[in-house]
């Protein structure tokens, strides 16, 4: 039985695999997005440095949280991307009429953003730390809580993508794209959260990369990161992955119910 | 060993006020060809895809080898297989990786062996690293084809198997298909507007029409019992005059 689950998430690894390794189009978003962001975020910070007499804080600060933002990104998108493989190729009566489990199936997801994640986070690392002299463990051994805590955050916002698009069909995937622009506001990524107004703090607080940055600018500037509010962070980023793990599979529910998965191709926001 | 390898019990599907499927059971044996035959409309694809786990039913049951669709499904979905006009593989891999993926899923052993098989058997050795998508219409409905056939299924459904090509690859496929059945223990759930293939092959027809088995059958004598002269005449006359047909 395991050895099947086994087989059933590597078969969609290797679709991915297969899909990538012949298609420079699904390569590039992974590390040339990254890569311009690191280009722009690096000048950007090199410039501010050379304005105030704290410039050497910059470098951490702020081109080390746009790097973990976008490890986010990354991450979220991998989950959305691997799913919308199979929304593009019309596949979902295939899929879902073999015996892979709805939790082999998001695992497999999973899994595909897991190695693309962490690819673009190594690609991120050198090339910050060889154009722009960002010390290759900026943020230390913290690093590893923090990067778990946006990992799984990722992963349950691109869970709960996939779900909206499975619900609202193949045209909604224009609501997925904007999600981390929108999220960011928020998530205090270049600055403290307490800059932002009242109300935008107290929606601030319910999003786990909020104590993430927080705790990355402690940690660069020689700070104790708070215990916890860091595990604040990663409670809620686990509770969110619950959720978006309820919400995926209660719309795979109602899309055998309906007829949704049948009629996949056509329109359904509704 | 169970007698059926599908069993259809009471098998209803409601969508809104349009009652697709209303109440219908059949079954099919080993060995057996069965035909879903019935105008557009008439609830073949509400019930193909029901039997595949991808459409819940409002009411009924659907068990494969006696274990039921509903309570395992996973373990009855490796039982079965499917090929479909309206459900082509993706086009942006090739026909081997294609094969390899669903293999993988279907949890068939010795895979490179299997794929090997299928594409020798079914002509494809030369598309082996061409992508589907680029494929002709025929071709990849004989890629559909060995994907379905990939698992050995015990159910083997088959929505318009042979619509995309031409005579003679069609007459040779249907051996193939025939030759499948005869060889294991497999039965067949054949929809197809084809009245002449549906006589060729199948050893039974269920005729469907508002959702209702209104007839069911020997292809080869039905229409004679009906007063018509062949399965055509009694196909149109099903899909014009349901009424006049109404038993019970």
């Amino acid at each position: 039985m395991i050895d099947r689950a086994f087989y059933r998430i590597f078969a969609i690894v290797l679709r991915q695999y297969y899909l990538m390794r012949g298609s420079v189009s699904r390569v590039m978003p992974h590390f040339v997005w990254v890569a311009i962001d690191i280009v722009l975020w690096g000048f950007f910070t090199r410039y501010l440095g050379a304005l105030t007499t704290a410039g050497g804080f910059f470098v951490p600060t702020l081109l080390g949280a746009v790097l973990f933002w976008d490890f986010f990104i990354r991450v979220m998108q991998g989950i959305t991307m691997t799913f919308f493989e199979d929304v593009w190729s019309r596949n979902f009566i295939n899929v879902f009429a073999t015996p892979i489990r709805i939790s082999e199936y998001v695992a497999g997801l999973v899994v595909c953003s897991s190695l693309t994640g962490f690819a673009a986070l190594l690609f991120m690392l050198v090339l910050a730390g060889a154009v722009f002299g960002l010390p290759f463990f900026f943020a230390g051994l913290m690093a590893v809580p923090f990067l778990f805590v946006l990992f799984l955050f990722g992963i349950a916002i691109g869970i709960a993508g996939t779900a909206i698009v499975l619900r609202l069909g193949p045209a909604s995937e224009w609501f997925i794209w904007p999600i981390p622009a929108l999220l960011s506001p928020f998530a205090s990524v270049l600055y403290p959260v307490t800059v932002l107004p009242e109300w935008m703090q107290i929606i601030a607080r319910l999003m786990p990369p909020v104590y993430v940055f927080e705790g990355l600018r402690t940690v660069v500037t020689g700070g104790k990161p708070s215990v916890p509010a860091l595990l604040c962070g990663g409670a809620l980023a686990i509770g969110y992955l619950v959720l978006a793990g309820l919400f995926f599979l209660a719309t795979f529910r109602r899309a055998v119910r309906t007829g949704l998965i049948a009629r996949y191709s056509a329109e359904t926001v509704s | 060993m169970i007698d059926k390898v599908l069993s259809v019990t009471g098998l209803r599907k409601v969508y809104g006020d349009t009652v697709a499927v209303d109440g219908i059971s059949f079954t099919v044996g080993h060995k057996e060809i069965v035909g879903l035959l019935g105008p557009n409309g008439a609830g073949k694809t509400t019930t193909t895809s029901m039997v595949l786990g991808i459409l819940e039913p409002n009411a009924g049951t659907i068990a494969i080898e006696g274990v039921s669709l509903m309570s395992h499904r996973s373990e009855v979905l490796q039982r079965i297989n499917f090929a479909a006009v309206y459900a082509p593989l993706p086009g942006n891999l090739t026909v081997e990786q294609n094969l390899r993926v669903f293999g993988l899923m279907y949890g068939v052993r010795h895979l490179t062996r299997r794929i090997n098989e299928l594409l020798m058997q079914y002509d494809l050795i030369a598309f082996r690293n061409v992508k589907c998508g680029v494929l002709s219409s025929g071709e990849q409905t004989r890629v559909g084809l060995a994907k379905a056939m990939l698992n050995s299924p015990q159910l083997l459904l088959l929505d318009e198997p042979t619509a995309s090509l031409d005579p003679a690859t069609a007459r040779d496929i249907r051996q193939k298909i025939r030759e499948f059945v005869s060889r294991g223990e497999s039965g067949v759930l054949w929809t197809s507007h084809n009245m002449y293939e549906v006589q060729d092959v199948c050893d039974r027809v269920l005729f469907l029409s508002h959702g209702k088995i209104l007839l069911e059958g020997d292809p080869k004598t039905l229409p004679a019992e009906h007063g018509k002269d062949s399965l055509e005449e009694l196909f149109i006359t099903v899909a014009r005059e349901p009424l006049t047909l109404e038993i019970g």
